[in-house]
Parts: structure tokens; sequence; C-alpha cells
């Protein structure tokens, strides 16, 4: 038995296709599902891949977030479906507000490409359990508006209930992917909702799966295989 | 151009006398009278406008087209070729049942007046060239040219393009796997922004530009038409800038990378249900290139409503909206059968289509406007009949001069210090520099295919995930050697490309170029321009890779300085498996490195020649293509059997530039013994062409070497990869962490 993982297609997603073939090679099988369409399609999770959905006219993700689709994942995500976003998909779901905070322009103002020294904070979210906790990996980080933002009450409380899923490792050597890339506030690279079962974060897990292609590592890998695990297993 | 009363083909006809703007829209007197000798009558104002941006140097190649015709007379046998020059791009056989396409071009003009969205729209145009083929595209590569690093207009100009360059491509989901940024003081002004893409499809899906099939409906869509850019092609990329005239900024286009992820997600679901007859993109000169290039290509003729076309701006007049440039549009000529479900496909992807014509039985091109007939030409004296000039050129007076100032006579590092010193003014500057703060601003990731992008020797692209068949791409073009000697410089841009093909294991197939050159009204750059083109059809010819298609930029001087003639040469590779692809970083300490090719006292146009003394002068390196072609195919086994973990084509900065681009994208150093026969100097900064430097795993040392003696290629042992500098013996050590510091800060420093 396997388990069917959607992964949704916004007018502007990008990353779409290679959601799909990450989810493939872990094992699981790729749902695609389409904006327009309130219907999951019997997924028991889904991804809101990277992307510029609608343009990102007006602010990241806003307009995705009132898209038909949506409305099924915000009642499922509220009932525990487990939903990974990645980049525009984080932005999508803290406009949903399925996760608090939100992501400004990068503190630079440039588009940032670069491999990405993460430090995984919590491995006890459905997306992340194949990690261990402060285990540092490598994940391509590419974007535009990626500086996370939430006020201190808030910050306090993600890191009170154990809620910053990764942060970006800083002191080390840039060109080992070390460092703050955008100015997030306390590097939060990314974080979960209180049941850990809704996750998102700026870098692209989706972009190292194979050591052929893209930064050439597989430290991506486990977010596909820790929700495929926890699928057929429950 | 009033628009009362309209000016119909029959008020034309009643009244000959009327004064029409030819100059002003950019046509000579002498153009403009052949336009009335075919039509046997002055042309309407839609007419007019529609010769006027035909007939522009952009548009019809005027200048260029009588050596242009080399690349067809002096092409290869190629079984690859599928598609050649004359189409939007043309396509290559890959194998597998796989065809490539590839096309580079120019956005030189917009980018030096609105440097974000005129770089842009360059990267927007040739994606839809490489759609309106039938293929998917997988990927973009950019190669630039600025004015001097530290020139403040460059800080406007870069920053922008980049800027535009990602801000486009990054949100058209095509990773940016390759390029070159390169700067020089005859850029200052302007600049060249070369756009180049590739594309995937199976053979069976490759689509022409041609309207065919009586009763076919002629559709429009994509964005709406409005204001901008028009007169773009004639007015703009066919004069030279000029202080005195008005700003030229509203003919610049401004693009939505949004629109155009729709366009080409709807335009390849449409072909994959076989719903197009023939497509063709809206680039320069907007509907009047795209229906009279369809019509002309097609079999019959064409009737087009303009009244139906979308708009943005419901004040444009027909002749505007003949010539309006507005981003992200395409024509479609589809059965009538089939229109329902194209449209509904459009519809699926929120993109505006829109019946705006047929195809007829006749051989015209008409066009109506409020009920009347405002066009009415044969589609040919449009898209293909237009002026062919025999410019007259001339070998510049200074050219000798310039050969005769040797760099080989430039006094030379006396010292082991001073050599060191040299070393580090070389790789820290600016064009030898690290380019990641540029490159950093493009995704490469994206699409998951990529194997190889910046700074690797060629970016390559996994096309197959079952076989792993791939394709990579280079691009090259040294504008200094070109000065020096046009013919050989455009030759060893070609082999400077073919290498870096070759280098990374793709065996090189078929070439694109875009040509890059002052105005061709001068007789010397007319003659640094035909003797490009024939240096690169013979250089092609002889190494058996056909020129697809490509760009001619001409005009690209202020006043009487013209910039480098700089011919830019894509060369396209396909490799049967990726995973035997060689990376241009040392991995490993204790390999082996092994220099090959010949090394000569070679410094006219080098780097060297350039940081150290500024000085531009003498003879570019000796090409020789036999040798050329011997060291790709060395590298192409090596890869493929695994022979060489690492490999760097030898270029500009020559073997030390190399070593410490690969020691530092590694980091492993490299200790360096120079040859017997060789000083240190030249050893490390001449420029030599036909060389690479690999690094060989000692179990392979003995198998690489017979191959190159077996085979007759020179191939020399240098040294050892080893430790955490690169240590010349005898002469000098430079720690990594110096040299990485020297060779990154450049750029941010000057920039950020």
């Amino acid at each position: 038995m396997t388990a069917r993982i959607g992964v949704v297609t916004f007018p502007g997603s990008l990353d779409d296709r290679d959601t799909r073939r990450a989810i493939k090679l872990a094992g699981a099988e790729p749902v695609a599902l389409w904006h327009k369409d309130k219907d999951l399609r019997q997924v028991d999770a889904v991804v809101l891949c990277g992307g510029f959905s609608y343009g990102d006219y007006l602010r990241a993700g806003a307009i995705a977030r009132f898209s038909p689709v949506m409305e099924t994942l915000i009642e499922q995500a509220k009932s525990g479906m487990p939903v990974l976003g990645i980049c525009n998909g984080f932005q999508i779901l803290t406009e949903a507000h399925l996760l608090p905070g939100g992501m400004l322009g990068n503190d630079h103002l440039h588009f940032i490409c670069r491999d990405q020294k993460l430090r995984v904070e919590n491995a006890s979210t459905a997306w992340t359990a194949d990690y261990e906790a402060g285990q540092e990996i490598h994940i391509p980080l590419k974007n535009m508006d990626g500086r996370y933002v939430a006020d201190e009450r808030t910050l306090d409380m993600l890191e009170a209930e154990g809620r910053v899923a990764f942060r970006y490792v800083t002191g080390g050597d840039a060109a080992e992917g070390h460092g703050n890339p955008n100015g997030s506030l306390r590097d939060i690279a990314g974080i979960s909702n209180e049941a850990g079962n809704v996750v998102g974060l700026m870098p692209h897990p989706e972009h190292a799966v194979e050591p052929l292609v893209g930064s050439g590592r597989t430290d991506g890998l486990p977010f596909f295989t820790s929700i495929l695990k926890k699928l057929v297993t429950a | 151009m009033s628009r009362t009363p309209l000016d119909t083909v029959e008020h034309a006809a009643e009244t000959p006398d009327v004064d029409l703007p030819w100059a002003e829209l950019g046509l000579k007197k002498d153009e403009y009278e052949r336009v009335v000798e075919i039509l046997g009558r002055r042309p309407t104002g839609a007419e007019l406008a529609m010769y006027s941006v035909m007939w522009s140097e952009h548009c019809s190649y005027k200048s260029s087209k009588v050596h242009l015709r080399q690349f067809g007379e002096k092409a290869p046998q190629s079984d690859a070729l599928l598609v050649g020059i004359g189409e939007n791009a043309g396509v290559v056989d890959v194998g597998q049942g796989y065809a490539v396409t590839f096309k580079v071009e120019s956005h030189n003009h917009p980018s030096y007046v609105e440097p974000y969205q005129g770089a842009a729209t360059g990267v927007g145009g040739i994606v839809r060239d490489i759609i309106a083929m039938g293929a998917r595209p997988v990927a973009v590569v950019d190669p630039l040219r600025f004015g001097a690093a530290d020139h403040p207009d460059t800080k406007r100009v870069l920053p922008g393009v980049v800027a535009g360059i990602g801000g486009y491509g990054n949100c058209l989901g095509l990773p940016n796997i390759g390029g070159e940024v390169v700067f020089d003081a005859c850029y200052q002004g302007n600049p060249l922004v070369n756009a180049g893409a590739i594309g995937v499809m199976r053979h069976e899906d490759i689509h022409l530009a041609k309207a065919s099939g009586a009763g076919n409906k002629v559709i429009l869509y994509g964005a709406r038409t409005g204001g901008d850019g028009i007169g773009g092609a004639s007015i703009l990329a066919s004069e030279t800038f000029d202080d005195a005239k008005p700003s030229k900024r509203p003919a610049v286009q401004v693009g939505d990378p949004f629109q155009e992820k729709l366009l080409i997600e709807c335009t390849l679901e449409a072909f994959a249900e076989k719903l197009v007859v023939g497509i063709q993109d809206l680039g320069a000169a907007g509907l009047s290139c795209a229906t009279s290039e369809l019509a002309s290509n097609g079999s019959g003729g064409m009737r087009v409503t303009l009244d139906d076309v979308p708009l943005r701006d419901s004040t444009l007049s027909p002749e505007e909206i003949l010539m309006s440039e507005s981003q992200e549009r395409m024509c479609a000529v589809v059965e009538p059968s089939k229109v329902d479900r194209f449209l509904e496909i459009c519809d699926k992807w929120d993109v505006i289509a829109t019946v705006i014509g047929e195809v007829t039985d006749g051989d015209r091109l008409e066009i109506y406007w409020h009920g009347g007939k405002i066009v009415d030409v044969d589609p040919r004296t449009v898209a293909h009949d237009g002026p062919v000039y025999e410019r007259p050129y001339a070998r510049p007076e200074w050219q000798d001069a310039l050969q005769a100032d040797d760099a080989n006579k430039l006094p030379r590092p006396a010292t082991p210090e001073e050599l060191r010193d040299q070393v580090l003014r070389l790789v820290s500057s600016p064009n030898q520099a690290s380019k990641s703060w540029i490159t950093s601003q493009y995704d490469r990731f994206v699409q998951g295919n990529t194997v190889l992008a910046q700074p690797e020797d060629s970016g390559m692209i996994r096309i197959d995930e079952e076989s792993g068949l791939g394709v990579a791409i280079a691009t090259d073009g040294n504008g200094r050697y070109a000065k020096l000697d046009p013919y050989h410089g455009a030759q060893l841009a070609l082999a400077e490309a073919y290498r870096n093909v070759a280098t990374t294991g793709a065996r090189p197939l078929a070439v694109s170029d875009c040509l890059n050159f002052g105005s061709p009204e001068d007789p010397a750059v007319m003659w640094q321009f035909a003797e490009a083109v024939r240096g690169l059809a013979d250089a092609c010819q002889q190494l058996g890779t056909p020129v697809t298609g490509g760009n001619v930029s001409l005009y690209n001087q202020t006043g009487e300085a013209a910039i480098h003639p700089t011919p830019v040469v894509a060369v396209l590779g396909v490799i049967d498996d990726v995973a035997r692809r060689t990376p241009v970083a040392f991995r490993e300490e204790g390999q082996l490195l092994y220099l090959l090719g010949d090394t000569r006292e070679e410094f006219g146009g080098s780097a060297w020649s350039q940081v150290v003394h500024d000085h531009l002068g003498g003879l570019p390196p000796a090409v020789d293509l036999e040798r050329e072609r011997l060291l790709a195919e060395i590298l192409i086994s090596a890869s493929r059997d695994g022979m060489v973990d690492a490999a760097h084509d030898l270029s500009d900065g020559g073997l030390v530039q190399a070593v410490v681009e690969s020691a530092l994208l590694g980091g492993k150093g490299a200790r360096l013994v120079v040859p017997d026969g060789l000083d240190a100097f030249t050893f490390l900064f001449s420029e030599s062409a036909g060389r690479a430097v690999v690094a060989v795993p000692r179990s392979e040392e003995l198998r690489f070497t017979d191959m190159c003696g077996a085979r007759g290629l020179p191939v020399t042992r240098i040294g050892v990869v080893d430790g955490d500098a690169v240590e010349v013996q005898g002469e000098f050590t430079l720690p990594l962490t110096e040299l990485r510091a020297a060779h990154e800060a450049t750029i941010p420093a000057l920039l950020a």
C-alpha cells in the first residue's frame, strides 16, 4: 500500500512537476490537483509547491489563497490532513492563516538562489520525522520574498511550542551555504502548525532528491519519505 | 497618420499625392519608392507601417543577408539537422526520438534604454520562439557584455539587466544554466544583452510558422495589444543612439512573465492535442510580422479583421495595432473544427484568445478595419522581399597598426613576487572574478533536470529520466580577439564554445549565433562583420557543426565609436548519459593534473594584457580546428569512460585562471610544476587555444595518457590536486582563502 499525495497547480506554479517527481522517488503516488477544482481527489496529503501563483501580483500567495482548491484544503488541513508548503506554498499557507506570520522581500532586495544550510529543529512533524532534531542539511533556496516575519509574541509562542521546524545555519562559511539569506527573524526557515500536520518552509526539498541533478544532494528526500511512512503506518 | 477619412486601399489609390511619414518610420527614400512600385500606388498608412517595420534592419537583415548566406552555402553535412535557418529556431535531432531547438537573440538597445524591461522581454521573446517550434522550453542562458565595471552607468545597467533576466526567467520556471558576463569600456552605452533558450520535443511535434488550408482560422491569443513597443523594431533597433534625439523610452516593451507562463502551458496543451496547423510568436514588428510571415510561408493568402484584436487601449489606430510589440502574444492557425477546443484550452489557462481572421485561397494578405480594406499586399513582399544591401566594406586603416602593437612584447613579471601579484590581480579582475553575485539571482534548479549550471564550462540538462540522455550548451565570444582579427576571432568563439561543450563530456552538434556589431554604414564595421561571418561559416564547415539560426544586432555604437565586433556563438551538444558528465571542480586529493594541447607565447587580446597593461594589440591565439576536434574527442571519450574526474577548458586568463577556478569550486588546492620548455609566465598566462586541464585518478593515468599518445594529442603532466593552496613550485604559493577572497569580492564590491 502506498499513499496518494496531491500537488496543486495554480496558474504560475513552477515546481509542480518537480514535486510530483520527488513524491514518486520517495515511493508515494503523486496526484495532480488543479486550482479551479475543489475536489482533492481523495489524496492523503497535499504539497503546495513553489512558483509565482497568479504572478504573485498583489502579494505572494495572496490571490492563490482564495482559489477553489484552497477552500477544501483549508478545511481538511484543520482536521488533520498533512500539508506541506514550499516557498510560494509557504506564502500561501500564511495567507490562508494555516500558519502564522508572513514573508517580506529579502533584506538585500535581490532574488537569491543557492544551496542553503539548514538545521532541523523539530523532527516530530508529519514531514520531518525521518530527520533527527539538530541535524544539519543542505536544501536549495530560491526566492525574492523569503524574509519570515511575525510579531514578537508569535515568535515566542513558536519557539515555546517547538514549532520552528527549520532554521538557517549562521556563522559559518557563506560558500558552504551558511548564513541567514534573507533577514528572516530568528533565522526561521520553516515552521509548523500546532498539530504538526501543516509545515511550511522557504527552501525547496524537491530540488534535493537525486544525486545527479539540482544541488547534487539528496537531503530533501526525507520530507517525502517521512510523510509516506506516516501515512502508510497510520 | 490621420484616422479621418480612413486611409483604405481605395482611398490611397485616389489620393496618390498624400505625404506619408516614411522617413520618420525609418524608411529610406529609395525603399519607400520600392514600396510604391510594388503596390502600383502609394501605400496606405497601415501598409506603410507594416513595410517600415518589416524592412527595418532588425527584421529584414538587409545589410547582413548577403553575408549570412554563407551559413547555408558552407553548411556541413549533418544528419542531426531537422530544421535549419529561417524558422523561429533551428531544430536538431539528439536521438531516442527527441529533438532539441535552441537559439540566441539580442535585446541590446532596449536593455540600455530600460535595463530591467529590456532584458526581461529579451528572455520572453526567445522563449516564445522556442514554444513556436512546438517545444517545451527547458533552459535559458544569457551572454552579457557591459561597459567598464567601475563606470557609474554600469551600476545602473547591470543590476537592472540581471534583475530583469531573473525576474522574467525565474517566473517562467526556466533554469538559467549558462552565459557569460564581460566588461569592456567599448560596451559603454551599448551593452549587449543576448538571450538564449533551449526547448525539447519529440520529432513528431515540430511545428512551423505557416498558414495553410483555406478556411482555417487565425487565432491571436495571449496578452491584449497595447501601445507599448510601437516602432521598437524600426526605430530602436535600427538606428544609432544620438544624444540630440528625444528619449526613446516609450518604444521599449513591458513584460509580464506570468502571462507568458500561461502562454507556454496553454500552447503546449494545444500542441499535445494536435490542434495547431501553424504558429508564430509576436515579437519584433508584432502583428505585421506574424501575419505576413504566416501568410507568405503558407499556401494561400490571409484575411484579418483588425477590429477583433483585443486591445488594452481602445484609442490605438490600426497602424499602431499592426506595429505594437506588446509582449506575450502568439498567433495560431487552427482548423475550423478544432477552434472550439483551442479556445477552451486558452480559457482553462485564463488566456484571452480571439479569432481575428482566416486563411484564404488567394495570395494576398488583406486587413480590414471598420469595414474598410486598409492592407492589400503580397505578403512575400513584406516578409521576404525586403531590400538587400551590398554595403561597402573595407579593412580599416588602423588594423595593421593594431596588429603590429604586439602584446608578446609587453613587460612581463620579473620575479616570483610579481608573478604572484599578477595572478591575484588577474583572478580578481572584473572579467575573471566570480560572477556568483549575478548568477545567484537566477533560478538554476527549477524543473529538476539541471545537471550542470554556471560556472561550469557548459550548462547541461537531462532530457530523459530513464535513459539519462541530456543536452549541453555553451556560449562564448571574445570581442577583444575579434577586434584584432575578426575572421579568426569568430572562429575562436566557436572553438571555445565547442571545447566547453566537449569538456563536460557532451558531443557538439550544432551552432546558433548572435552577431553583435556596430553600424553597417561604416565600411570598417562592415568589414569586421563580413570577416567574422566568413570565419564562422568556414569553421562550422570544418568542425561539422551547422549553424541552425541566430540573430544579427547592428548599430551597436554611439557616435563614431563602435563596440568590439562581438560574435557570440552558442554550441549545443548531446550526451548519452548525464551520469557521465565531467564537472570543473577538483574533487579528490592526489589526482593528477594534465595539460592537454600546446602552449605557445600567445598574449594578444589576453586577459593578462588587459588587466596588467590595459593593452589591446597584436594577434589573437592561433586557430587549429583539427586540434580542437581531436581535443574534443579525447575529452568526450575520457568523460564517457571515467578517465577524468574534473576538466576545465583553457581560455581567457589561461591555465592559472582555470586551475584557480577548479580549485575554489572543489575546495581542493593544486601543486603545479612548470613543464620543461616553458617559462612560468607563459605556462600560467598564455591563452593558446585548443587546450584543457584535466584531473585524472591515479588508477586511470596510464589508460588516459596512452589514449592521448595513440591519437597524437600532446599531454603534459603539470601537477597534482593537493592541499589548500595553489602552489607553483619554485615560484609562489597562494592559499585558497586568499584566492577566494580576491576572486569573490570584486563583483559585489562594484555592484552590490
